[in-house]
């Protein structure tokens, strides 16, 4: 194969990307890895590894506080590892971008602030049929607490909202509204755009959980209009243990702390403690250095590729794989919607999902199988569990190929 | 699968007798077959007993586990949603049912690590089986202060 037919007519140049991520080159069970767990987490190209290599081998101090050289030179490269991140969702200011430690912590960090000043008793909270369990329960505990309601957005068949029970649900009660861009597990894309411009018009601010987005679609969180957006690095081809709260200025100036201790501070005696401003209130402790100097590396790295052409590239290994799933007998789709990121999740007639993903993971093969941490969507279409195959820009229509015959195989010992 | 009274195998015995059908199987395509097949064969668990408080829960795969004391000996009867849980379901009851709650107890079931299934009994893969072992010998213990 010459250099030039390496590159897809979407622009994605597969050979180049994949002698850029070490680990798909090993074996699992004696087989050549194909890793289709994107979703649960992404694998890491060289310059982040190389970012956190570089990191523990050169700039380790802690950030902030240090007047030594390598305290300073490590806060200049995280806090320019925060404007990466703010350049890349397209907020206005770097400190509207908070590290935590993931998706979920960013929610549970608005949870508890917002919820803290904003919700009472009687109040409603509105998410959707079919948020992760990190965006349900920070929600449900806050309305526990609280005396307030969840209210939830059903679905239709195809695992779309049904806006018009969403317009019906927002009231004057409602403090806040927390929806998935994309659905974990159906792959749904969410009209977020429209979500909170309607909810905006009753003056109602909506956080958005933007996981599964970052890694499949250029995000702007001004064009959104978003008042909060929440993603992790590690599905972002990043570190694991680092995330970011995108909060409105407005809002996170409001918000009273979460964590506190050491970094969040202004002055602090035994009688009064003053809070430093955004985004430092809210990053208690020493934080993850490496792991946001990794985030940005991997934000350069997909912003390198091109956000568009990645999710050029991975709509049409949907279109592959939907297509080869269907010709399976016996197996259905869970998640049909009209916009769908490449994400796929299905169940085989008469067999476990367990099973199935027990016998793929023999032959190499790794898919996440399970509720995905959405019991109360797997409810909603009656079954125990799927299995799910999430596609990264690194996966290749040759491993669809592969995959598909390693379930029909799988298919034929179970049933 | 139900084990009487009569039965002669020490616990030992029954899982070098399994190891050595495992030591048959060339490639794991065999050996995860003959499990499929074991987890057919298991008698259906009477749905009396497939009761919300016989399940041990794991993340994805659910087993169902009963238990009665019958002349000293415990006799197993569980079953598994997903095959092959129940196939290694089977093999649990084959090892340790009808025998007294002490052997039970003391039972070091090595014979998983020997025929090559640990990662089935790895916490990660929640399907269940570690907690039944932990389950088959919580009821072994219960018997034994009782009894």
């Amino acid at each position: 194969m010459t250099e030039a037919k390496t590159i897809d007519k979407t622009g994605i140049d597969i050979q180049k990307i994949r002698a850029d991520f070490p680990i798909l080159s090993r074996k699992v069970n004696g087989k050549p890895l194909i890793y289709f767990d994107n979703g649960a987490t992404a694998q890491k190209p060289l310059p982040v590894i190389n970012a956190l290599d570089h990191y523990y081998r050169e700039q380790n101090a802690n950030i902030h506080r240090g007047v030594h050289t390598m305290s300073q030179e490590i806060t200049v490269a995280y806090e320019n590892a925060r404007a990466t991140v703010q350049k890349h969702l397209n907020a206005k200011l770097p400190s509207e971008i908070v590290f935590t430690s993931g998706t979920t912590e960013s929610i549970n960090l608005v949870a508890h602030s917002f919820g803290k000043k904003f919700v009472s008793a009687g109040d409603e909270v509105i998410v959707t049929a079919m948020e992760h369990h990190s965006n349900i329960l920070p929600w449900q505990q806050l309305c526990e607490e609280k005396g307030a309601i969840l209210k939830v957005v059903p679905i239709n068949d195809a695992g779309e909202l049904i806006m018009e029970e969403y317009k019906k649900l927002l009231n004057p009660k409602t403090k806040i509204v927390a929806v998935t861009h994309i659905s974990n597990t159906l792959g749904t894309v969410n009209p977020v755009k429209e979500i909170i411009a309607l909810a905006h018009a009753q003056h109602i601010p909506v956080l958005v959980d933007g996981a599964q987005s970052v890694p499949h679609m250029a995000v702007d969180v001004q064009e959104l209009d978003a008042d909060f957006y929440c993603f992790s690095g590690h599905k972002l081809f990043g570190p694991t243990g680092v995330g970011i709260l995108y909060g409105k200025e407005k809002w996170l100036n409001e918000l009273p702390p979460y964590k506190v201790g050491g970094g969040t501070i202004k002055t602090v005696s035994f009688e009064k403690t003053e809070y430093a401003d955004v985004p430092l209130r809210f990053e208690a402790g020493t934080p993850h250095i490496a792991g946001g100097v990794g985030l940005a590396a991997a934000i350069d790295y997909v912003n390198a590729i091109g956000l568009d052409h990645i999710a050029a590239y991975e709509q049409e290994l949907l279109i592959h794989a939907t297509e080869q799933l269907q010709k399976i007998p016996g197996v259905k789709i869970i998640g049909t919607a009209k916009n769908k990121a490449s994400v796929i999740s299905f169940v085989v007639e008469g067999i476990h999902a367990f099973d199935l993903g027990t016998i793929l993971d023999q032959l190499g093969i790794a898919v996440r199988t399970g509720h995905h941490c959405t019991q109360p969507l797997m409810a909603h279409y009656c079954v125990q569990g799927t299995v799910r195959a999430a596609f990264a820009f690194y996966n290749t229509k040759e491993e669809i190929d592969q995959f598909i015959k390693g379930l029909e195989r799988a298919i034929n010992m179970l049933k | 699968m139900i084990f009487t009274s009569e039965k002669k195998m020490t616990i030992e015995e029954t899982e070098k007798e399994i190891t050595e059908e495992f030591e048959m199987f060339d490639d794991w395509m065999q050996k995860y077959e003959y499990l499929i097949d074991l987890g057919k064969s298991l008698p259906v668990i009477s749905e009396e007993y497939k009761t919300d408080d016989k399940i041990i829960k794991g993340c994805q795969s659910r087993v169902w586990l009963h238990s009665e004391l019958k002349d000293g000996k415990i006799v197993y009867t569980a079953d598994s949603d997903a095959i092959i849980t129940k196939g290694m379901v089977a093999l649990m009851v084959r090892v340790l049912s009808g025998h007294t709650p002490e052997e039970i107890m003391n039972a070091k079931l090595g014979f998983v690590e020997k025929i090559g299934l640990t990662q089935h009994l790895s916490p990660t893969r929640s399907n269940g089986l570690l907690s039944m072992i932990k389950q088959m010998k919580l009821d072994a213990l219960a018997y034994k202060t009782r009894g």
